[in-house]
């Protein structure tokens, strides 16, 4: 299936876990760090750098971008470690995660209860990935290095519905098809 | 005395860090490979034939393997009759480190301060440095990337010694069935048993050094090790966590003595991007 961002409700209603899905639009990217600052600003009622509605944050830290090239290699970190902030960003708008790895389940409520979606990339498949990504630009918390706020131009870029509004995780799913005794 | 100026120390870590970032081990691609023919979940077959795509781009030099560049891991083997000059062996391996990652644009992933301020070093050190004195007028280098996300899912169990040889691998196969696909699997499951506390976590760690497969070469670690990779792919967890046969690609297994009250179990997961380098001088 190919998806186009932002994300309406509309578009994460038909998505079930185990889906594949190609993204092309804009994505931002944002991990443990910029997670921290994000949550902070609401905590003291800023603006934030972006407006959260639709969209969908790639849980990542690419390496350097050597010259010549769009961006470094750009595969999903732990999305675990977000946990503790992800429910707040969908409160605001947020609609689709990507990243790799198992969620909380308040993470899996918040999901259903603002109807959003968390997908999944292979990790360590960076370099390849990061051939789906046409532009990249830094938007906010430079300073982070590896870790500032960024906002991607996508085309096709492959990711698999975990977790999807319904309570559907791919994870349990597949484990449970493929475990013996 | 054999002389060896330090600036040749650097040198080497900082050429090794570049290496291994992009050109993974043949035996890791020859077992990502052989998982490839074994999986039978349509996922899996997707997920390790992306995974050997990227091992070709990487290796054209533009893209590291994986964005996580690492803690930089130095094992250091230094032979007793060779004389260091022109700086010392810490400074020395620190030094590869930032001309390394910063030369060849692999990820700054170290913060200083590790629950406060977490600010970012900038040039990936300090490394990790583990060395030892051994007879000889050589210096063996071998450096480790060792990424966040599977290191993440280390586990010491201090286990009972009456747990035994069943308590060891129920112990090691519960660590791996609760990262699920946290640490990127399939991995390769490093497991040190014996020692202190702090030895078996190093043995877990060390394991992974051992060519992908390479059984221990005792045949009652060998067994221990072909158990455990039995029990672990028997959870389904399958690659990169979405249902298969494959979740490990290898157990690794490495003993030492103990305390006659204890039985340390120390499990370090690798990722599928198992990176190392190594050179002689």
């Amino acid at each position: 299936m190919k998806l186009t961002t932002p994300l309406t409700n509309e578009t994460v209603e038909k998505l079930h876990a185990g889906d594949r899905v190609e993204i092309t639009g804009t994505i931002y990217v944002g991990r443990d760090a910029a997670h921290k600052r994000l949550v902070e600003a609401l905590g003291r009622g800023e603006e934030l750098p972006m407006d959260m509605t639709g969209q969908i944050i790639y849980y990542m830290g690419p390496s350097p971008t050597k010259p010549g090239n769009v961006i470094g290699s750009a595969g999903p970190t732990t999305s675990g470690r977000m946990d503790k902030f992800a429910p707040r960003l969908m409160e605001i708008g947020l609609k689709g995660m990507i990243g790799k790895g198992l969620r909380a389940q308040p993470v899996k409520d918040a999901m259903k209860k603002y109807k959003a979606v968390y997908f999944a990339a292979t990790g360590g498949a960076a370099a390849l990935i990061a051939q789906r990504i046409k532009k990249a630009k830094v938007i906010a918390y430079e300073e982070l290095g590896a870790e500032a706020l960024q906002k991607l131009e996508v085309e096709d870029f492959p990711v698999i519905v975990v977790n999807d509004m319904y309570g559907g995780d791919a994870y349990a799913e597949g484990k449970k098809q493929y475990a013996r005794k | 005395m054999r002389e060896i100026q330090a600036s040749q120390i650097t040198e080497t870590v900082a050429r090794l860090a570049i290496e291994a970032n992009h050109f993974l081990g043949e035996d890791v691609v020859a077992a990502l490979n052989k998982a490839r023919a074994i999986e039978e979940s349509p996922q899996g077959k997707d997920v390790l034939d992306q995974l050997l795509k990227n091992v070709e781009i990487a290796k054209q030099g533009a893209f590291p393997l994986c964005q996580d560049t690492g803690l930089a891991v130095v094992v250091v083997e230094l032979g007793q009759e060779v004389h260091l000059v022109g700086g010392n062996l810490n400074e020395a391996i620190h030094a590869g480190v930032r001309k390394g990652y910063t030369d060849g644009y692999l990820r700054k992933s170290m913060v200083g301060q590790p629950f406060s301020q977490r600010v970012n070093t900038r040039d990936n050190t300090p490394a990790t440095i583990h060395t030892d004195v051994v007879p000889g007028d050589k210096v063996k280098i071998i450096v480790m990337p060792k990424g966040g996300g599977c290191e993440n899912m280390s586990a010491l169990g201090m286990l009972k010694p009456a747990d035994g040889r069943q308590g060891v691998l129920d112990f090691v196969t519960n660590v791996i069935d609760k990262a699920g696909s946290n640490p990127c699997p399939p991995t390769i499951v490093g497991v040190g048993i014996g020692g202190s506390a702090d030895q078996a976590m190093w043995l877990a760690k060390k394991s992974l050094l051992r060519p992908v497969g390479q059984p221990n070469p005792e045949e009652e670690y060998a067994a221990l090790e072909r158990d455990l990779l039995e029990r672990i792919n028997n959870l389904g967890i399958g690659p990169m966590g979405l249902g298969g046969r494959i979740t490990s690609l290898a157990a690794h297994v490495l003993v030492t003595p103990c305390h006659i009250a204890s039985m340390p179990v120390g499990v370090n997961v690798q990722c599928h991007s198992a990176r190392y380098k190594e050179a002689v001088l």
